[in-house]
C-alpha cells in the first residue's frame, strides 16, 4: 500500500487542487473553458430558439398572451403621450377671446386690434368681425340652414390675443383684467382653465397607465414562469444526467434563461406590431377629426426610446420570469 | 482514495441506511460493494457522489473532507468521478455519441477534442460503429457500455457503479466485469456495488460486505 501511494505522490500533476481528488489527466485550459463557455452560450441561444420554433402553435400563444399583456399599456401610453401633446399645443398658446360689445363699430374694433397689437405682449392680434365669425361658425358646425334661418348675426366681434410667450396664470389674470376693463369690450376669455383640468386629468391617467404596466408586467412574468416551468418539467431527465454528471446549476440554467429571452424579445416585437397596428387603423380617423378642428395633428406612433423600452423591458421580464421559475423548480429536481 | 470514517445515515423518517461505516479504499485499487438489498450499497454511494450528506462521520476523496465541501463545488466533484447506474440514465432523445459526449460539454472541452474522447471512450466499450444510433434502438448490454462509456469518457480516477449488471444475463455480466478490470489496470479505482456473489466471488477482488447498515466483512476473496 505504501509503495503505490508513494508511486503516486510521485507522478507528476500541474493542477493540485485535482490532483488531490487523484484526476490525473483531466485539465481543461481555461481558455477552453471561456471558449466553451461561450460556446454554450450560443449553443442553447440557438437550440431553445429551434425549440421555440419547432411547436409554432404553443409557442405562438404564449407569445401572444405575452404581446398583448405588453401592447394594452403600450397602446394607452401612446394615446396618453397623444393627448398631452395636442394639449401642449394648446396650452402653449394662452389666448385670449376678447367679445366686443355689438355698439362697437366694424372701424373702431379694428383700430382697438391695432392698438393692442403695439402693445409688446401680443404676438399676434387679430380681428374678426361679426361677418367673418359667422362665416367660419357656418363651415366648421355646418349649421349653415339653421343659420341663415335666422334675422340678424347673433355672433359677436372679437379680438383675438395670442402672446409672444407663455404667460404664468397671474400674469394672465391682471391682463385678463386689464383687458375687461375697456370700454369696448362686452367680455374677455381665458383660454386657460380648461388646459389645466386636461393636465391634471392627464396626471392621474400618467399613473394609471404605470400602474397598469406594472400589473402587465407581472403577468408577463407569470406567462413566462409558467411556460419555462412545463419546459423544465418536460426536461427533467435531462436536468438529472446533467446534475448527476457534474453540471453546474448555471450550466443547467442557461438554456431556460434563454428560451426566457427569446419568448420576451419576440414577444416584445409582437407588441409593437400590435401597437402599429392599432395606431395604423386610428390615423385616418385622427387626421379627420383634426382637419375638423382646422389642425394639422398627426396621430404620433411609438418613438425609438419608447420602441426600445418595450422591447428591452420585455427581453428583461422574459429572463427575469425564467430566472424565477428555474429558481424555484430546479432545486426541487435532484437525482436520487 | 476513497475513505469512510464512522459514516451513519439516518434518512428523515427514521430509516438508519448506515451505522458507523469505516473502511478505505486506496487508489488503483478494485472493490465490490456487496449485501442484501436495503443494505445500504445505494446509500454509501450516493454519500460518495454527495446526493446525500452523511448524519454523522466523514467521507473522504482523496484529501478532500466532503463534509467540508459547499454545494457550490459538487458538481466539479462529480466531474472526477465516474458513475454507472443500473438503470443506465441515458437521454433517448440524442445519440450514442451526444449521450457519452454531456460530461465533455459541461466540463467545456473543445469541439475537436469532444470528438476525439467520446470516439476512445467507445472505442474502449466497442460500440464505435454505433455512435450515430439513438440508444433506444440498442440492446440492454450494449445501452450499459453506452452508459460506462460516458463514466469514463472524462478519465475519471474513480469510478462508481451501482448494480451495473443487475439486469443483464450472466455473459453480458462478465463482459462488462472485464471491461472494468481493464479500467482498473490503467490505474483507475474502482467501487462496484453488486449482489451477483457468484460473478464477484470468480473476479478476486476485495469485497465488502454490508449488513444492516454495518460492514459485516472486509475481505481479499
Amino acid at each position: 500500500m505504501r509503495k503505490s501511494e508513494t508511486r503516486q505522490r510521485q507522478r507528476p500533476t500541474a493542477d493540485t487542487r485535482r490532483a488531490t481528488a487523484g484526476a490525473v489527466s483531466h485539465r481543461v485550459h481555461w481558455l477552453d473553458r471561456l471558449r466553451a463557455w461561450g460556446r454554450h452560450h450560443r449553443q442553447e441561444a440557438g437550440i431553445s430558439l429551434g425549440k421555440l420554433l419547432r411547436q409554432p402553435f404553443a409557442s405562438m400563444m404564449t407569445l401572444l398572451v405575452i404581446a398583448i399583456a405588453l401592447a394594452l399599456p403600450a397602446l394607452l401610453y401612446v394615446v396618453l403621450n397623444n393627448v398631452s401633446q395636442l394639449s401642449g399645443e394648446v396650452g402653449q398658446s394662452t389666448r385670449i377671446s376678447v367679445y366686443l360689445k355689438d355698439s362697437v363699430e366694424e372701424a373702431e374694433g379694428e383700430s382697438l386690434a391695432f392698438e393692442l397689437s403695439r402693445d409688446a405682449t401680443w404676438h399676434d392680434v387679430r380681428y374678426i368681425s361679426k361677418e367673418q365669425a359667422l362665416k367660419e361658425f357656418q363651415a366648421l358646425s355646418g349649421l349653415k340652414d339653421v343659420l341663415a334661418g335666422l334675422d340678424e348675426n347673433p355672433l359677436p366681434a372679437a379680438i383675438v390675443l395670442e402672446p409672444g410667450r407663455q404667460l404664468g396664470p397671474l400674469e394672465a389674470q391682471q391682463q385678463l383684467s386689464k383687458l375687461q376693463a375697456l370700454p369696448e369690450v362686452e367680455q374677455a376669455e381665458l383660454d386657460l382653465q380648461w388646459v389645466q383640468r386636461l393636465h391634471a386629468i392627464l396626471d392621474i391617467a400618467k399613473r394609471v397607465v404605470v400602474a397598469l404596466s406594472g400589473l402587465f408586467g407581472v403577468a408577463v412574468l407569470l406567462v413566462v414562469g409558467n411556460t419555462i416551468r412545463l419546459a423544465i418539467e418536460s426536461r427533467r431527465e435531462e436536468i438529472v444526467v446533467i446534475k448527476l454528471v457534474g453540471g453546474t446549476d448555471a450550466y443547467v440554467r442557461r438554456p431556460f434563461l434563454y428560451t426566457g429571452l427569446w419568448f420576451g424579445l419576440y414577444g416584445g416585437l409582437l407588441a409593437w406590431g400590435l401597437v402599429s397596428m392599432a395606431l395604423f387603423w386610428l390615423e385616418q380617423p385622427v387626421t379627420a377629426l383634426g382637419s375638423l378642428y382646422q389642425s394639422s395633428f398627426a396621430l404620433a406612433g411609438l418613438d425609438a426610446e419608447a420602441t426600445l423600452i418595450l422591447i428591452s423591458g420585455a427581453v428583461l421580464l422574459g429572463i427575469l420570469g425564467a430566472w424565477l421559475a428555474v429558481g424555484r423548480h430546479l432545486t426541487a429536481i435532484q437525482p436520487t | 482514495m476513497i475513505r469512510f470514517d464512522q459514516v451513519s445515515k439516518r434518512y428523515p423518517g427514521g430509516h438508519q441506511a448506515l451505522s458507523a461505516v469505516s473502511f478505505a479504499i486506496r487508489r488503483g485499487e478494485m472493490a465490490f460493494l456487496t449485501g442484501h438489498s436495503g443494505a445500504g450499497k445505494s446509500t454509501l454511494l450516493k454519500l460518495i457522489m454527495l446526493m446525500e450528506r452523511p448524519t454523522a462521520g466523514q467521507v473522504f476523496i482523496g484529501e478532500q473532507n466532503l463534509n467540508h465541501l459547499p454545494a457550490s463545488q459538487i458538481p466539479y466533484l462529480r466531474r472526477r468521478i465516474g458513475v454507472v447506474f443500473q438503470n443506465h440514465q441515458l437521454l433517448f432523445d440524442r445519440s450514442v455519441f451526444e449521450n457519452v459526449a454531456v460530461p465533455l460539454h459541461i466540463s467545456g472541452y473543445d469541439q475537436h477534442d469532444i470528438g476525439r474522447r467520446v470516439r476512445a471512450a467507445l472505442d474502449k466499450v466497442g460500440l464505435l460503429n454505433k455512435e450515430k444510433l439513438n440508444p433506444i434502438a440498442l440492446s440492454g448490454g450494449e445501452q450499459q457500455r453506452v452508459g460506462i462509456a460516458r463514466a469514463i469518457v472524462n478519465k475519471p480516477a474513480v469510478i462508481l457503479a451501482d448494480e451495473p449488471t443487475g439486469n443483464l444475463d450472466p455473459e453480458l455480466s462478465a463482459e462488462i466485469m472485464r471491461l472494468f478490470e481493464q479500467f482498473n489496470q490503467v490505474g483507475v479505482t474502482m467501487l462496484i456495488a453488486s449482489h451477483d456473489l457468484r460473478l464477484i466471488a470468480r473476479m478476486h477482488h476485495r469485497v465488502l460486505t454490508l449488513q444492516n447498515g454495518r460492514v459485516s466483512q472486509d475481505a481479499q476473496v
